[in-house]
């Protein structure tokens, strides 16, 4: 008899031939009883509120904000996904060297670069989070690790109120990296520091349509 | 031959091998942790702090009690089609490009997981927290076939670079206060700044650049899962300092230990789990990272990926129709922090990796009752745990019941009668008698005549005469009133039962 085998006949000794099943009551919160600008705020506060520093502006002022962010944090290498919005970068001047990742950078490489510039698949109001989805906005998970700053472009229309609508706009079956503020930790008598591994600063950018 | 087993018949986690046995009964360790000044005041300060988090974060949910109540019910219905729900699981990894191996006790997935380091050729892993590989004792297994394992969490680094145990399920290194860990650093961690500070963010950079070019380097990394979706073969883990993100995502091969019980059914039971883990848990409303994969995703991650799902007792805990709800538990360690017991003892006293209430119904359910006698008594039956519990575990039930367990043990064993027996008979013959019962405590007074002044002032006995002596070794005893209810009751009250 294989482990297999051995462990699931002990399961099934040990829940018997007619366990009975309880209904899953799911009569908690699914939708968010707010509005598309509510929510936008709400998201805002909350991502703040975990020491992400929160930008609001219309989509034609990204380019110009993600210059400003890169130029006050000091960064002069970048890397992006291959599917970033060319534009969004039109302003970085060329002081700044922008890598563009296909999969071939090196974890030495990417561990040299400054700062990372991604879009994001979903944001959730109430807890403050982005959702990364790997998509050519996005890129593979490492691109938004190893570097110490990551800029996240939220597009209003990616928020969501509640967790049970973010997850239900996700896709399962690809890598899903949940970011709620920068890397932290309570290690040390319980207090919140934020900075260990993961990138140390947060910015995110929250751009209205039109 | 009739002493082996049946195939389906329970196993426990074995012994020699893991922690989830101590060398000491809980009194005997707590007697020590009790008497350690520094440890109870880093205790009392970091599980006030937490408490108070998570009161605040858990108070703005309107509708927490409707997602503890799908949260209970989500794992109930688990456990009763676990069998099913491991197969769908397996399935669904395997069709991802996963490699699913199944272990019935800890040295079994030791020897499995020390086969897939040695297969890489790597000696070495990095790891993240993972309360299933501490419990099956990986590390150590692991030094036996000559790998390294490197703890990246930074409460397990201080607790491996102490050569200390885990206390406390989120944070093991709680025990430990600033200005210990900074001496910690000093001693244990080359190239340090000797400069360093105490401040926990100086701390928390120290750990970043020590554990950096680990990170960079590794080829293997070994997880443990908060869930395990069977739906679509979708792992879980919940973090904050990004250790995990760089395990999951930097390394070739990815190890993923986890026991049977954390599977759940479908994608959506996550948005149920997601809130109540971090409130729970850190006092979060979400914690800074979640990661979720499925298998070996093409062009990002780990190329190798492995699930080995862990049994070592757990099907006997599923066997125990009261019992099993221990199985529920997402290790969010809630009911640690607001346990009087765990608070002033601490973890190590538990002698497991699992501490507080839920270690207490968990252990020795795992190892079997006479393996764990005494922590189904290490607690006051308070039931602050049941309150915080996220899927409404009722710990202080399984208490009892595991306590009668352990009555029927040492009956069976004739080790009865004990002195709880015998004192339960003869309350039980005084109490069913109107007369008895009188007297008794009439006679009971004299009790006021023991013990010292200062302590009778304040209404306590530090220490009973003879036999009852052993009930005051670790409490003191209420001094009985000058007047019991029964009497005060006759005199307030008429004949006609109105009030004079």
């Amino acid at each position: 008899m294989t482990a297999r085998e051995a462990t699931l006949a002990r399961i099934r000794a040990a829940i018997g031939d007619a366990p009975s099943v309880p209904a899953i009551p799911r009569d908690y919160r699914v939708r968010g009883d707010l509005e598309a600008g509510a929510a936008a705020s709400l998201f805002a506060q909350r991502a703040a509120e975990y020491r992400a520093a929160v930008h609001h502006t219309g989509l034609d002022g990204v380019p110009a904000l993600i210059a400003t962010i890169l130029a006050s944090a000091g960064d002069t290498r970048a890397v992006v996904p291959t599917g970033l919005p060319a534009d969004w970068l039109a302003e970085v001047p060329s002081s700044v060297l922008v890598y563009t990742d296909d999969g071939g950078m090196t974890t030495e490489d990417l561990d040299a670069v400054d700062v990372v510039v991604t879009g994001c698949a979903v944001a959730i109001a109430e807890t403050g989070t982005v959702v990364l989805d790997g998509a050519p906005d996005q890129g593979r998970r490492v691109i938004t690790l190893l570097p110490d700053h990551h800029i996240c472009v939220v597009s209003v229309d990616r928020i969501v109120a509640t967790v049970p609508e973010g997850l239900h706009r996700l896709d399962p079956t690809r890598p899903l990296t949940m970011i709620s503020g920068p890397s932290a930790t309570s290690d040390i008598e319980l207090t919140r520091v934020e900075g260990v591994h993961g990138p140390r600063n947060l910015d995110v950018i929250i751009a209205t349509a039109g | 031959m009739s002493d082996t087993p049946a195939p389906t018949a329970p196993i426990h986690a074995p012994a020699g091998v893991g922690m989830l046995r101590g060398a000491r009964t809980f009194p005997e360790a707590a007697r020590q942790a009790l008497g350690d000044p520094q440890l109870r005041h880093n205790l009392g300060h970091a599980t006030a702090t937490i408490r108070e988090k998570r009161a605040n974060v858990v108070a703005e949910v309107a509708d927490w009690a409707e997602l503890r109540n799908a949260g209970e019910a989500i794992k109930s219905a688990t456990m009763a089609t676990l069998d099913e729900q491991l197969i769908r699981l397996e399935h669904q990894v395997t069709a991802a490009g996963g490699v699913v191996h199944w272990a019935s006790d800890a040295d079994s997935a030791n020897e499995i997981v020390a086969r897939l380091v040695r297969e890489t050729g790597s000696r070495e892993v990095v790891k993240v927290k993972s309360m299933a590989t501490q419990e099956i004792g990986l590390n150590d297994a692991l030094a036996q076939a000559g790998i390294d394992a490197y703890e990246t969490d930074l409460a397990e680094l201080i607790v491996q670079l102490g050569g200390d145990l885990p206390s406390h399920i989120l944070v093991p290194a709680i025990h430990r206060n600033r200005a210990e860990i900074r001496n910690l650093f000093l001693r244990a961690i080359p190239d340090i700044d000797p400069g360093l500070t105490d401040d926990p963010r100086a701390l928390a950079a120290a750990a970043r650049r020590h554990l950096r070019q680990r990170f960079l380097a590794a080829k293997v990394a070994v997880s443990g899962a908060n869930f395990a979706v069977a739906e679509t073969g979708t792992l879980c883990v919940v973090e904050s300092e990004g250790n995990g993100r760089m395990c999951l995502t930097l390394p070739d091969t990815l190890i993923t230990v986890m026991g049977i019980e954390k599977v759940v059914p479908s994608w959506r039971d996550l948005e149920v789990f997601l809130q109540l883990l971090p409130r729970s848990s850190t006092g979060e409303r979400m914690n800074p990272y979640t990661s979720l994969w499925t298998g070996a995703h093409r062009g990002d991650g780990p190329r190798a990926v492995h699930l080995v799902l862990l049994d070592n007792g757990r099907t006997s805990v599923l066997a125990d129709q009261v019992g099993r709800d221990a199985l529920n538990c997402i290790r969010c360690s809630a009911c640690l922090n607001v346990c009087p017991v765990y608070q002033r003892t601490g973890g190590h006293a538990y002698g497991s990796v699992y501490p507080g209430p839920i270690g207490a119904i968990l252990s020795p359910q795992l190892t079997g009752i006479e393996h764990n006698a005494s922590l189904p008594y290490a607690s006051t039956l308070c039931g602050a745990c049941y309150d915080v519990c996220p899927v409404k575990i009722d710990i202080p039930s399984i208490l009892v019941h595991l306590r009668a367990q352990d009555v029927e043990v040492k009956r069976a064993r004739r080790d009865v009668p004990t002195p709880e027996s015998v004192a339960m008979a003869a309350a039980a013959w005084t109490m069913t008698d109107d007369r008895r019962w009188s007297r008794a405590q009439r006679s009971s007074r004299l009790a006021r005549l023991v013990g010292r002044r200062r302590d009778k002032a304040r209404g306590l006995i530090r220490s009973l005469p003879g036999p009852l002596a052993a009930w005051t070794v670790a409490r003191d005893a209420p001094r009985p009133p000058a007047q019991t209810f029964r009497e005060w009751w006759a005199r307030e009250r008429s004949s006609d039962g109105q009030r004079r």
